[in-house]
């Protein structure tokens, strides 16, 4: 019974850092069909900059945080206004180049100016204690991370299905040309969308440091499990990769306390189970 | 023998011009070549600074030459763990550059990848950090001036049995060096009367370490003997460990090198008080660790002295050794019997090599990390004194 409860709370909290890392390659791959594998390259750069202004700066979290946000999510837009635009049109496997590539040079940045070793994030001391649950402790760091996943995806779905920007943005991405000649501006809403999706990944960076720590090859390592994330819970659907990402984060966990030995192989077997049931992802019809 | 003024000035320009291409290589055939390989790129390029500026520091501190040599430093970029490169690399430092030692290694595959070139080319080849025990018995041109786990683990095993601790659970990352811990400590252990009573093996990409820190706790053991690779697996595992509530639950943190000085400061009030085994410390008192510390600083003032850089400054004291015995001249046996008697005084305290195994025997501590004004430090606390290579030694 509490070995249940270890791995469902563990598993949660572990769903909730992939989910939100994962959301906002969902948004951009999904909505505005452009194959971004540059997104842990924003989730890094959110996080170094959040590590950078508390520890060398001595910000507050509680700033620095919003901080790292809006900056990540005002460089993805300066990116996409400059560069990315341009590639929508493109196939493919030149999206997949280009933006790989664009990894490549973010980690060799980083490592040149960061240096290979870890950075930290100075949580405040509210973060930095453990929580009694009664039946075990638990970081309350955690506890903030399954918060903001459950917030992050109430506002997202929010924002896609029952604001102007969600129509506009549906429209802009299905009937480019006949959104603009109803007068809506495609670009801004392009650029904004791709800003929203860096400052999740920047959000996600920060949050999960935790659990996916800080360094120059972050951009790389971590991409393949939220892709996963994205493929099983479907493109472009939320809730879908909500779901998927807890699921995921559960079977992970549960191989962790039940099978250690057999290594990272239940995650991707879940991967390739969900994947044969519902190829589509898990809510899509 | 020049019959005309104008055939003299030909034939000395054409010497002058000979002599002149010449000098660089004759000046080159003066001067002892090492090869340095390691990782100076990547993930784990810190481990090349470390050896960089350890074996720098040294021949800084020997007044720029050792044994009245010149000596020139070939340093080749291995990345990572990766053999097969690093075999390349070894054989054109060997056949191209015409090294006359080798030094470095942080990886043991790519150590067991150059034994049968070392051994054709009797190289004598000094590992300055890879810790399995078996690297030394792939070809007998190898000598080693780090540790290996064996060394470091049985003493830590020896001393929790002594200390009233009976139930332990192992939990190493599941890769060579973890399963060597693991065993040694099993092995030692149950030696002494204790049981293991879980052995968890911690895939190498975890990130997540809480399910594992759960496990240790259910386990009812009064402690956690760990192997984790550097970096970020090891402050996961400590903040785990720590938030948790393991700490605070009483079960002790037995480690080897998980607090080494590269990694230390970022701990923060975390490491307070985790107990490892280790050979060498920063903060090791005796005049033979201030002066390796000054030469470092003066070579870097970032410098870190660690288990890999006092590997290196070690390393190229035995190389030293080595090409006074020989003269400077390349004679990879000579060498390699001069180094096998060699013992000395080391930055981690007295030292010497085993001629058996070519193994360094060295004192293992048992260290508590500890707050030394703003900064953490490992506080030796005990000696166990000399310590063989026992993976060897079975």
């Amino acid at each position: 019974m509490q070995l249940l409860a270890n791995v469902l709370i563990d598993g949660l909290a572990y769903g909730m850092v992939l989910f939100i890392i994962a959301v906002g390659l969902s948004v951009t791959l999904g909505l505005m069909r452009f194959v971004n594998l540059a997104h842990g390259a924003f989730a890094m750069i959110g996080g170094y900059a959040a590590a950078l202004l508390t520890r060398e700066a001595s910000w507050s979290f509680w700033i620095a945080v919003p901080v790292a946000v809006a900056g990540t999510a005002a460089l993805g837009a300066l990116i996409e206004a400059l560069v990315l635009r341009h590639l929508y049109r493109r196939t493919e496997l030149e999206q997949v180049l280009f933006t790989i590539g664009l990894s490549f040079f973010l980690i060799a940045l980083t490592n040149a100016l960061a240096g290979p070793q870890v950075q930290l994030i100075v949580l405040p001391p509210l973060l930095a204690q453990s929580v009694d649950l009664g039946f075990r402790t638990l970081p309350a760091q955690r506890l903030l991370v399954i918060a903001a996943g459950l917030l992050v995806a109430a506002a997202a779905a929010w924002t896609v299905t029952r604001t102007r920007f969600g129509i506009w943005l549906r429209a802009a991405v299905d009937h480019p040309d006949t959104a603009a000649t109803l007068g809506i501006p495609i670009r801004t809403v392009q650029c904004a969308s791709f800003a929203a999706g860096a400052a999740l990944a920047g959000l996600g960076g920060v949050l999960g440091a935790e659990l996916m720590p800080l360094e120059p090859y972050y951009a790389l390592k971590y991409l393949v499990l939220v892709l996963v994330v994205v493929a099983v819970g479907g493109m472009g659907s939320l809730p879908g990769s909500l779901l998927a990402a807890v699921s995921l984060g559960i079977v992970e966990t549960a191989s962790k306390y039940l099978a250690s030995d057999w290594g990272g192989l239940f995650f991707f077997l879940a991967m390739a189970v969900l994947l044969a049931w519902r190829p589509n992802g898990l809510l899509k019809r | 023998m020049s019959h005309s003024p104008r055939r003299a000035a030909v034939t000395l320009t054409v010497s002058a011009a000979i002599t002149l291409c010449l000098a660089p290589f004759g000046a080159a055939a003066q001067s002892v070549k090492i090869g340095i390989v390691g990782p100076f790129s990547g993930p784990f390029a810190h481990y090349g600074t470390l050896f960089k500026n350890g074996a720098e520091a040294y021949i800084a501190s020997q007044g720029g030459k050792l044994a009245g040599k010149e000596v020139e430093l070939i340093y080749r970029d291995t990345g990572g763990p990766n053999p097969g490169q690093t075999k390349t690399l070894v054989q054109e430092l060997i056949v191209k550059d015409k090294v006359d030692y080798l030094g470095g290694f942080v990886f043991t595959p790519n150590a067991f990848a150059v034994a049968p070139l070392i051994q054709q080319s009797q190289t004598p080849t000094v590992i300055f950090n890879a810790a399995t025990s078996a690297i030394t018995d792939k070809s007998e041109f190898f000598i080693r001036t780090s540790y290996t786990l064996w060394q470091v683990t049985v003493p830590m095993a020896q001393w929790a049995a002594k200390n009233n601790i009976k139930k332990v659970v192992t939990a190493v990352t599941d890769y060579g060096p973890g399963i060597d811990a693991e065993t040694a400590f099993k092995s030692e252990f149950a030696k002494q009367g204790g049981t293991v009573v879980e052995s968890i093996r911690m895939p190498i990409s975890t990130t997540d370490f809480a399910p594992f820190v759960q496990r240790i706790k259910a386990s009812g053991a009064q402690a956690v003997y760990t192997f984790l690779p550097g970096g970020p697996p090891n402050l996961g595992f400590v903040k785990a460990y720590n938030e948790n509530g393991l700490a605070k639950a009483g079960v002790q943190f037995l480690g080897t090198a998980e607090m080494d000085e590269f990694d230390l400061q970022k701990f923060g009030d975390s490491a307070l008080g985790l107990t490892t085994a280790f050979h060498y410390s920063a903060a090791h008192d005796s005049p033979a660790n201030k002066k390796f510390i000054e030469a470092l600083k003066k070579k870097d003032p970032n410098a870190i002295a660690n288990y890999a850089s006092v590997g290196a400054w070690d390393g190229m004291f035995v190389i030293h050794k080595m090409i006074e015995a020989t003269g400077g001249q390349k004679d990879g046996l000579k060498a390699i019997a001069a180094a096998r008697s060699l013992q000395w005084e080391s930055p981690r305290g007295p030292v010497r090599i085993d001629p058996k195994t070519r193994h360094i025997v060295q004192n293992v501590y048992l260290r508590k990390v500890e707050k030394a004004g703003a900064l953490l430090v490992n506080k030796e606390v005990q000696n166990f004194g000399p310590q063989i290579d026992f993976g060897l030694d079975k």
